[in-house]
């Protein structure tokens, strides 16, 4: 699987995780192609730390430099929708009135250890608003390809990574598995074209089955 | 002359800044910056530039310009992804950076402003972005101080601002700048429209005037975004000095 298609492959299974009536903050990369997979049916509101609850697609037409994502690509705003500042779009988030927050990941531990802000000598993006999403979102769920491009393991025993937030992830979302973290770290699907034994051998983690796997 | 006329040209602002001084500025990614304070602050020639403001926005937009000139000594941001030549900057140790969580960011900013201490919390507790912050323990639970924010200049970008300083902002423009506006020793303001006292309905002005030092009239944003270059391979030329 291309790189390209596993990101669409987590996209479109993170996409079953956002119910109708939820508030939802999407990170940058992977999780920015959600909307994409959403169900039409459903009313979800988006918020952007940048200030904006509501969020609507990408402007046909007329795109407003000043209306845009927290990566700075332009949006619109929705009925009902509002904009503030920084400190109230921090406010919402730290105080837990995000359902649903879906963020990029480079590591994730099997205790829920998100690291996503830094590769030391190489990568140097900075935190943003990684730190309040992870600590105030009601459910985390981390996005990523399963493995670095050279086939080591991102989901780790204990991070090698900087970490953004200790204890924070509920789910793993990847092209291979969905994991839930809980006391223990658990494998609760297989992806398509993927066994359990393909994960244990690109998984650092311990898990365990879920009760569902278990029985096969 | 009215005290409560506080419009001025871009070379009183200019005469302003020094060398070595703390500038805090409104903006995210750019959106929100003040491009006509920007250009001032270059024309300027000051250097050695402590900044705070919550990115280093791209190599051609936002702060990301004054910071490609390396006249800039230190950012307090709470990111540099989008701006490569910051993050080399930093690696070649040219440039101090301190990263801080976002959130915790802004309301640094605005305890500076409304005067007060500082505040605790947990976010970025263990992790590297503690720094040499003082833990304090409080009921058994340990918390990071946050010191509070205030700077020698604020350089903020308004919709609309009545000569007194009243502002009102554009959509997703808002972002840090009253916070900006609130913890500066000396705030100035760029805005797209300069209207007389009496002019902004009461109820809608998002920062009191009382904040404001300077007013400046702005031309807009002179750079384009990221989404009108499709050619990404420009997308990351810094200017030329």
């Amino acid at each position: 699987m291309g790189m390209g298609d596993a990101r669409q492959v987590i996209a479109k299974r993170a996409a079953l995780e956002v119910k109708d009536g939820m508030v939802v903050n999407l990170g940058i990369g992977i999780p920015s192609l959600v909307p994409d997979y959403l169900d039409p049916s459903i009313r979800v509101f988006f918020q952007a730390e940048n200030g904006i609850l509501g969020m609507g697609p990408t402007p046909t037409k007329n795109p407003d430099g000043n209306l845009s994502n927290a990566a700075g690509y332009p949006v619109s705003i929705l009925p009902g929708g509002s904009y503030f500042d920084s400190a109230i779009a921090f406010g919402m988030i730290r105080r837990g009135c995000i359902d649903v927050s879906i963020l990029g990941a480079l590591q994730v531990s099997q205790q829920g250890d998100l690291a996503n802000w830094i590769v030391p000598g190489k990568r140097v993006p900075g935190v943003g608003g990684a730190m309040e999403l992870a600590y105030g979102a009601r459910n985390l769920i981390a996005l990523m390809t399963h493995c670095e491009k050279d086939g080591s393991p991102k989901i780790m025993k204990k991070c090698t990574l900087p970490i953004t937030t200790y204890n924070c992830v509920k789910h793993i979302i990847t092209e291979m598995a969905v994991f839930t973290v809980g006391d223990k770290l658990r494998l609760d699907e297989v992806m398509e074209g993927f066994s359990v034994q393909d994960i244990r051998n690109h998984t650092e983690a311990d898990f365990e089955l879920s009760e569902a796997l278990g029985k096969n | 002359m009215n005290p409560f006329d506080k419009v001025t040209d871009y070379d009183k602002v200019r005469s302003l800044f020094f060398d070595g001084m703390t500038l805090l500025f409104g903006g995210f990614g750019g959106v929100g910056t003040p491009p006509g304070l920007v250009d001032c602050l270059i024309d300027s020639g000051v250097k050695d530039v402590n900044l705070i403001g919550n990115d280093a926005g791209f190599p051609w937009v936002g702060m990301g310009k004054f910071v490609c000139l390396e006249r800039a000594k230190s950012l307090i941001a709470s990111h540099i992804g989008s701006n490569p030549v910051a993050g080399e900057l930093m690696n070649q140790g040219k440039l101090k950076v301190e990263f801080c969580p976002q959130g915790i960011l802004v309301e640094r900013l605005r305890s500076g402003g409304v005067g007060l201490n500082g505040f605790l919390t947990e976010i970025g507790r263990g992790t590297k972005l503690e720094y040499e912050k003082p833990i304090v323990t409080i009921n058994g639970k340990e918390y990071m101080y946050e010191a509070p924010i205030t700077g020698d200049f604020g350089i903020v970008f308004a919709k609309k601002a009545d000569t007194f300083g009243n502002l009102i902002f554009d959509k997703t423009a808002r972002n840090t700048n009253p916070f900006v506006a609130m913890a500066a020793r000396t705030t100035i303001v760029e805005a797209e429209e300069i209207v007389p006292m009496g002019e902004l309905d009461p109820e809608a002005i998002i920062v009191p005037g009382i904040y404001v030092k300077h007013i400046v009239p702005s031309k807009g944003y002179n750079w384009k975004w990221v989404w009108e270059m499709p050619d990404k391979s420009s997308r990351n030329a810094p200017p030329s000095k």
